[in-house]
């Protein structure tokens, strides 16, 4: 018997509340453990300007923790999104940036930008993020016009083969960039083992932006997401401008997974595996599994980040590994899964 | 209604269906009759605007390539054969999006009318009890009912249907057929339909075009259409002999069933 979802308010509010203690959490927990009060009291005076307590660590909350967890927790909701919608629009559970190559095709663009020394005037990470956004969108119309030609079902099993083919080929690509990349090797090599280490408060109000713009417009595309999971036909048939929906969120998407990439490298798994586990909480409606995976996402990515700044502490394992870990396993159970249950998956 | 001319339908170097008009009119239900390969299903394609074609379709005398998608929902509706069913959703989420070219594109909000509607065809299917059902929970003909009725939700003026009733048991087609024929005595409303078994294409169509490699051998009230001739031309055999000898002896159950008495 399916799980039916309880889409009452109440429990948006404690999805909302389990955000804010899970943030809270990880920025108090690190290398330097501050207590909850004294976290508390430091936020509350820094909201209305007053003086902060004698001794406080300042720094480690307000230039380190703070913007590290605005960052991770935007990315993680991000990504789920992105891996939420893309699995409706291909009605296929195993879709997500990762495992169709997108994400390394975002990494291609910002790896070139560096490379090659690309920037825009005015805009700090312009460069970067603009290349990332751009190759991601470019990877998304080449791996799904290559599954297609492949297979005009575009069954999982063609897509997943024609990401796994893309991903080598981008990767092969930065192989080779990062070979001739002469004094940048240091800062290419760097970016691209992906980190939330450095951020900064620019970079979150980078993400929240476009956060909220294009994961705004993929939240109000839920009945349409809806109509494509149960048939690219069927969302015809009821009136879907097919085409148009397909283009704005896969731009939607890219942009999403760019700006991730570009900020935080690869970080692979969270679309794939927050969503799955979100439609078993919800169910497939988009209306509720899109917002649900948000705060999921933003979640699942701040207790990873956790673990990654914790578990071999002082060393700092790259929040990429610990979510592939994670990830991986979870990938092969729906995989499994799905083939057993003939092509269902929950 | 429904009006085509000239209607193409190419794949590559393949012609599916060459230069075939027709008229639907109001209260018709018109069958695509033929053998396999005769371009039924593509002819049903083309109206839905599924796949690109030449030639005319005019629906009130608007060309159809001018009508945008969710407005073309509004009079027309498609139900298709099959149903591959990825996710779980339940049977009234399904007969919902029935709802969605009726509603704000950005709100989406369910108005009572859409609510009247969604219930309405949820009755009339038979399937208020399996609301709350996963459709990976139901078999084939729950499946089918439950497509029928997201049709019947989007309340169109023409429904296209392609082989209904294919894989579906003695029992699902009878119910099938029956609402879809009760549907259709509405004002306002006609069908079109492929259908395979010609017993049920002249127990429920008023009209037919028999096609035959993408052309319409013959159209018109199934009465000329179905003419032994006709079909003898297309199909190669002789449909009629071959009828009787199948139908023939369900006129009467076999001796040994038959009680004393």
């Amino acid at each position: 018997m399916m799980k039916r979802p309880c889409s009452s308010f109440l429990l948006w509010l404690a999805a909302a509340l389990i955000l804010l203690l899970t943030m809270l959490l990880c920025v108090c927990v690190g290398s330097v453990s501050i207590p909850l009060s004294s976290t508390l009291t430091a936020l509350w005076n820094a909201l209305w300007g007053l003086p902060l307590p004698e001794g406080f660590p300042k720094a480690v909350l307000f230039s380190v923790r703070l913007p590290r967890v605005l960052c991770v927790a935007l990315t993680g909701a991000a990504l789920s999104l992105c891996g939420a919608a893309m699995q409706g629009l291909l009605r296929n559970p195993l879709a997500d940036g990762s495992t169709l190559g997108v994400s390394s095709g975002a990494s291609l663009g910002a790896v070139t930008a560096l490379a090659l020394g690309i920037t825009l005037p005015g805009l700090p990470y312009g460069g970067n993020v603009g290349m990332a956004i751009l190759f991601a969108f470019l990877s998304l119309l080449i791996i799904l016009g290559l599954a297609y030609a492949l297979d005009r079902s575009l069954s999982t099993n063609s897509i997943i083969l024609i990401g796994v083919i893309f991903s080598m080929f981008a990767s092969s690509l930065i192989s080779l960039l990062i070979a001739f990349s002469g004094e940048k090797l240091r800062t290419i090599t760097f970016w691209t083992m992906g980190s939330l280490a450095g951020s900064h408060f620019r970079h979150a109000a980078l993400l929240g932006g476009a956060l909220l713009v294009c994961g705004g417009w993929i939240l109000s595309r839920s009945r349409e997401l809806n109509a494509f999971a149960v048939g690219e036909e069927n969302a015809r048939h009821v009136g879907v401008s097919v085409r148009r929906v397909k283009l704005e969120i896969m731009i939607a998407v890219s942009v999403l997974i760019g700006t991730c990439v570009a900020i935080g490298g690869t970080i692979g798994f969270v679309g794939l595996v927050t969503p799955h586990m979100t439609r078993m909480l919800t169910g497939p409606n988009h209306k509720r599994l899109l917002p649900a995976s948000l705060f999921l996402g933003a979640v699942f990515l701040l207790l990873a980040d956790l673990i990654a700044r914790t578990l071999l502490s002082p060393i700092e394992l790259p929040i990429g590994v610990v979510t592939s870990l994670i990830g991986s396993l979870v990938f092969v159970v729906i995989f499994y899964r799905s083939r057993k249950a003939g092509g269902s998956s929950c | 209604m429904l009006n085509a001319e000239n209607l193409t339908v190419r794949y590559g170097a393949y012609t599916a269906v060459s230069r075939l008009s027709f008229t639907l009119e109001e209260g018709q239900w018109l069958m695509l009759v033929g053998p396999n390969g005769a371009g039924k299903s593509s002819l049903i394609s083309a109206i839905a605007q599924c796949v690109p074609y030449e030639g005319t379709i005019r629906l009130e005398g608007k060309n159809l390539r001018d009508f945008r998608p969710a407005e073309l929902a509004r009079k027309i509706g498609v139900l298709s054969q099959q149903h591959t069913v990825s996710y779980g959703y339940t049977v009234e989420e399904i007969v919902s999006l029935g709802r969605y070219a009726h509603q704000h594109w950005l709100l989406g909000r369910r108005d009572e009318k859409g609510t009247d509607a969604i219930e309405q065809a949820l009755a009339k299917t038979g399937m208020t009890a399996f609301r709350n059902k996963s459709l990976l929970e139901l078999s084939g003909g729950e499946v089918q009912r439950a497509f029928l009725a997201q049709v019947f939700a989007q309340e169109p003026e023409i429904l296209l249907l392609d082989e209904p009733a294919n894989h579906l048991d003695l029992v699902y087609q009878k119910s099938l057929f029956s609402l879809i024929g009760q549907w259709l005595q509405t004002p306002g409303r006609a069908a079109l339909s492929v259908v395979h078994d010609l017993s049920l294409a002249r127990r429920y169509g008023t009209h037919a075009v028999l096609m035959n490699e993408g052309s319409a051998a013959a159209q018109g009230p199934i009465s000329a259409v179905f003419s032994p001739e006709n079909l003898q031309k297309v199909y190669q055999m002789d449909v009629y002999g071959w009828m009787n000898g199948l139908y023939a002896p369900w006129q009467t159950p076999p001796e040994s069933l038959r009680r004393p008495g």
